[in-house]
């Protein structure tokens, strides 16, 4: 007798989860508790074990794949295999490879928290009838589930909306001022690691005891829900208004007239484009800016020892250009910041071409012109290109081409006087570099006090594709490039 | 890792906040310079408070089993005391242990200074040893410079008979009659040991109660004890002034207590400890101190100076070696840029009377005076067969509970072995027991750890053992 084995539940907070090594082969023997795959959820990954003992027929999941609790994992053979245990064949295919990122190109549902959820089912490679409905020998699992129900009366509400049940019964506000939280040391510690206040988690336990998988859900909870989407969670599923309140509906200004005289102004379609990319950037983009200082004093000898150089060829050899050089350099050698992030199939884009924009002042307001391929492009090249380019910016010849399709972008404010800042990434690229005003600052070192040039440089990052420490990595990566120039020529 | 891109890290003090902070920061990776003017770390815990009064109190309590011993028919006549054999004991214990620390922090590569540090920066230590002065750059330190005894002005007199806490643990000799100044856990615990040695002992405390702080129903069973072991216990009394006459000390009382004869051989104040703030040049950086005198810091330690941290007695109440120890992983943890704060949901605390008393978490007192509902259930211990087999009845355990979550959200305990009997306690409550867990679990029985389980099925109203019914929520 053959019966599927699908994925447990994994707590509540927990609905998909990423399968990245399948443990077990076709013809393997299994034992109970036996684990199956390696599967990673939201903060953590998990050996799921399996719950029945028995020979694998068939194996439901591949690594890559979105899987759900109730989605079958493998079939296996029941009947007792007391002596003749098969000799597993290991077939060579299913051992996926460890890297996470490209997942294998399949149809997978896994509606992106953010998005809208879509009802389609994952799509499975394999013809088995078993993706269907959930098989009857799953039933312990379901169990537990409805026990857990039963202890604790949630509301009755329709299996309409796969949101998390706001608040049980007896848990009703965070944990009172001067109370102990209701959770374990080790809840509370997980709670800090991941930066959630654990003084906000609502406790799903026995007497609104805080466990672990609460703390996941209140995080998941919060990054899937911007302000604009807190007021959907109050209301039931049904709002009339649910797609709508993601584009920003602004609330209605106040008659600023009964306060003192005002003039009306036309925005340009100039600024209704940047005023459009910015808000998209805003809303698309969870954002983290880095702040980082560099010390270019020797690379502003460099500069003034070769600015004459580049001025014979027709270019102006700033500290912008020199940036655009070891930039161009900085995403060679760390991909996933010259990327994009789709969404819709849960895949990083990773561009092959360096082309960088160039934020620009113009008398029109912002400007982004692109210089291409920066890499192929030596330094008294990229400062001719761009004194060319400046100047068409200040005349506004700028051609709509000629700002199109950057991969990364530098912003720099310096000559504004400036110091650290925070860009808002071009979207949909996923980081900016701001740059500041360098300052002679007395840095202490060797025993005394030293005059450097310092620079204010400021990352901004899409957190959903580059965690913080990527980030100053990054960072750190091109304030070292600026110090030993000779990096870009190594690593880049 | 090179020596140069280590952190480098001092830890000025090396008590039992210090020492741990140290090897943490060591264990993490950095370069740590651990100060000290003892010969040792160890700090006032290991050299003149929590282990050498422990060993003391561990011979005063085989005093008080043998006298009590007669009754179930063993007597073994009355103790000779060999004082200096005694006091070498007890200073055996403190050498074994400062030492081993020693050991520890060699093997763990913590260079150890012995001498007085100085803040002459935020990122500079002078330490003057002997009349040699070094200085110790750092790019992060670790105050941990504890407390000292408070002695009141009207209560300083220059003579040998009138003690600290330090002075009364080297056991100069046992004096007839003993005057204790402050009924808190410092003036009780070594209260305990002159008695049992055999001093007459008088406590004054000011306020209305034995052990401030504590439950009034905890205290309740030691304070009926102490009546008969000590001669005399004023409460709501102050000694106003001391003097020397000849071959004792002439004390003044003001308030509800006055004794029959106001010379005592030896007095000893134990009114409570100051944070040790002073001389450290803290002046010479951001360091702030609270309205208290205490060094301010967030969870993670951190003071106002962003390269110094502060952990122990230094930064506040309760001022329990176990709190710094774990203030001290915390702070080095912090350096580390781990996300950590120390925010225990509850500290014990235990007394080493006979009978101790011991507490964690949340005090009746506390809840009542926070406006927190709470429900309490008491078993006494006369109703325990474990405690009735020991011949100590004197005892009682006490759950505070949150009615609508039946969260356990304090323990206390009285009785012999409560100090022990924390471990659970504590456990229970960082771990966001229920009473209904409580009473769940199976205790071995006959043991006092029972008494937990007892005093939680007390909540629920049956209690095999007890018959008082508690009224619940």
């Amino acid at each position: 007798m053959s019966q599927d084995f699908a994925l447990p539940d994994l707590g509540e907070g927990i609905d998909e989860a990423d399968i990245l090594t399948v443990l077990v082969h076709e013809g393997d023997t299994i034992a109970v508790d036996q684990p199956l795959v390696t599967i990673e959820t939201e903060k953590a990954t998990i050996d799921v074990p399996s719950g029945i003992a028995g020979r694998v027929t068939k194996v439901h999941v591949a690594p890559g794949q979105t899987v759900r609790p109730g989605q079958p994992l493998i079939a296996v053979e029941t009947a007792p295999v007391a002596a003749a245990s098969a000799p597993d064949p290991a077939p060579p295919s299913s051992s996926g490879t460890r890297d996470v990122e490209p997942p294998p190109p399949e149809p997978v549902s896994g509606p992106d928290t953010a998005a809208t959820p879509s009802p389609e089912v994952a799509q499975q490679p394999d013809p088995a009838p078993a993706a269907a409905t959930p098989q009857p020998e799953v039933a312990p699992v379901e169990e537990t589930a409805a026990e857990l129900t039963l202890e604790r009366p949630r509301e009755e509400a329709p299996p309409a909306p796969p949101q998390p049940a706001p608040a049980a019964a007896s848990a009703e506000a965070p944990a009172p001022e001067g109370m102990p939280v209701f959770a374990a040391p080790s809840v509370r510690q997980f709670a800090r690691q991941i930066g959630v206040d654990i003084r906000e988690v609502r406790g799903s336990g026995p007497g609104g005891r805080i466990d672990e998988e609460d703390v996941k859900r209140h995080a998941r909870s919060h990054q899937a829900a911007p302000p604009s989407a807190a007021t959907q969670a109050v209301a039931p599923a049904s709002a009339p208004d649910e797609g709508a309140a993601r584009s920003q509906s602004a609330p209605s200004l106040p008659d600023f007239a009964q306060f003192g005289p005002v003039d009306r102004e036309p925005l340009s379609r100039f600024r209704r484009t940047v005023a459009r990319n910015m808000t998209t950037s805003w809303e698309q983009i969870p954002y983290v800016t880095l702040f980082q200082t560099a010390d270019i004093t020797e690379l502003e000898d460099l500069r003034r020892r070769y600015r004459e150089r580049a001025r014979e060829a027709g270019g102006n050899l700033t500290i912008s250009v020199v940036l655009l050089k070891i930039v161009a350099a900085a995403l060679k050698a760390n991909p996933h910041f010259n990327s994009s992030l789709d969404v819709e199939t849960n895949e990083l884009i990773l561009k092959r071409y360096y082309d960088i924009g160039m934020a620009v002042d113009t008398e029109r307001g912002l400007a982004v012109p692109v210089i291409r391929g920066v890499d192929d492009k030596n330094i008294i090249e990229l400062a001719v290109e761009m004194a060319g380019i400046a100047e068409r910016a200040r005349e506004n010849k700028l051609t709509l081409e000629e700002m199109r399709g950057a991969t990364f972008t530098i912003s720099n404010l310096g000559s504004l006087g400036t110091g650290h800042f925070t860009p808002l990434v071009n979207w949909p690229e996923v980081a900016i570099l701001g740059v500041g005003r360098a300052e002679q600052t007395p840095v202490w070192g060797d025993g005394q006090w030293t005059p450097r040039l310092q620079l204010p440089l400021s990352l901004s990052i899409d957190h959903r594709v580059i965690d913080g420490a990527d980030g100053a990595r990054f960072l750190n990566w091109i304030a070292d490039a600026i110090r030993e120039p000779l990096i870009v020529a190594m690593e880049g | 890792m090179t020596s140069e891109d280590r952190p480098r890290v001092v830890v000025l003090g090396a008590g039992p906040g210090g020492y741990a902070a140290a090897f943490q920061a060591a264990d993490l990776g950095m370069d740590v310079t651990l100060v000290d003017d003892a010969p040792q770390p160890g700090g006032v815990c290991l050299y003149r408070g929590c282990i050498p009064s422990k060993a003391l109190l561990h011979v005063a309590s085989l005093i008080q089993e043998t006298r009590a011993s007669s009754e179930w028919g063993v007597s073994f006549g009355e103790p000779k005391l060999d004082l200096p054999k005694l006091r070498d004991w007890k200073q055996g214990v403190v050498d074994k242990l400062t030492r081993g620390l020693g050991q520890i922090a060699r093997g763990r590569h913590v260079t150890y200074m012995q001498g007085r540090g100085y803040f002459e920066g935020p990122n500079r230590l002078r330490v003057r040893s002997d009349g040699e002065i070094s200085e110790v750059e750092f790019d992060y330190a670790i105050v941990a410079t504890g407390s000292l005894s408070a002695i009141p002005q009207v209560l300083r007199l220059d003579s040998p008979r009138v003690m600290d806490s330090e002075a009364a643990l080297e056991l100069e000799d046992v004096p007839e009659t003993l005057l204790i100044v402050g009924g808190g856990y410092i003036g009780l615990e070594l209260g305990t040991v002159y008695s049992a040695l055999g001093s007459q002992v008088t406590v004054v405390e000011m306020t209305n109660g034995l052990l401030p702080g504590a439950d009034r129903d905890l205290v309740e069973p030691l304070q009926r004890r102490l009546k008969r072991e000590f001669r005399d216990i004023f409460l709501n009394t102050r000694v106003s002034a001391l003097e020397e006459v000849e071959g004792a000390i002439r004390a003044t009382f003001q308030g509800e207590g006055e004794p029959d004869n106001h010379d005592f051989s030896r007095v000893l104040i134990a009114v409570g400890r100051t944070p040790n703030t002073q001389r450290l040049g803290l002046e010479n950086t951001q360091v702030r101190l609270d309205e208290r005198g205490f060094i301010r810091v967030d969870g993670a330690r951190r003071t106002d100076e962003p390269s110094i941290f502060a952990i122990g007695d230094v930064t506040g109440e309760p001022m329990l070696a176990h709190k710094a120890t774990h203030e001290g992983r915390v702070a080095a943890e912090a350096i580390a840029g781990m996300p950590v704060a120390s925010e225990p949901a509850g500290i014990p605390a235990v007394v080493f009377t006979d009978p101790e008393v011991a507490w964690c978490g949340l005090t009746e007192a506390q809840a009542i005076d926070r406006g927190i509902d709470v429900a309490v259930s008491r078993f006494p211990w006369a109703a325990s067969g474990r405690a009735t087999t020991m011949g100590t009845r004197e005892g009682l355990t006490k759950l505070v509970i949150e009615p609508s979550t039946e969260r356990v959200l304090g323990i206390g305990i009285t009785g012999h072995g409560a100090g022990e009997l924390m471990g659970e306690a504590v456990m229970a409550i960082e771990m966001g027991v229920r009473v209904s867990d409580l009473h769940l679990a199976v205790h071995a029985h006959p043991t006092l750890a029972e008494t937990l389980m007892e005093a939680a099925s007390l909540y629920f109203g049956h209690s095999p053992h007890y018959l008082g019914r508690q009224t619940r929520g």
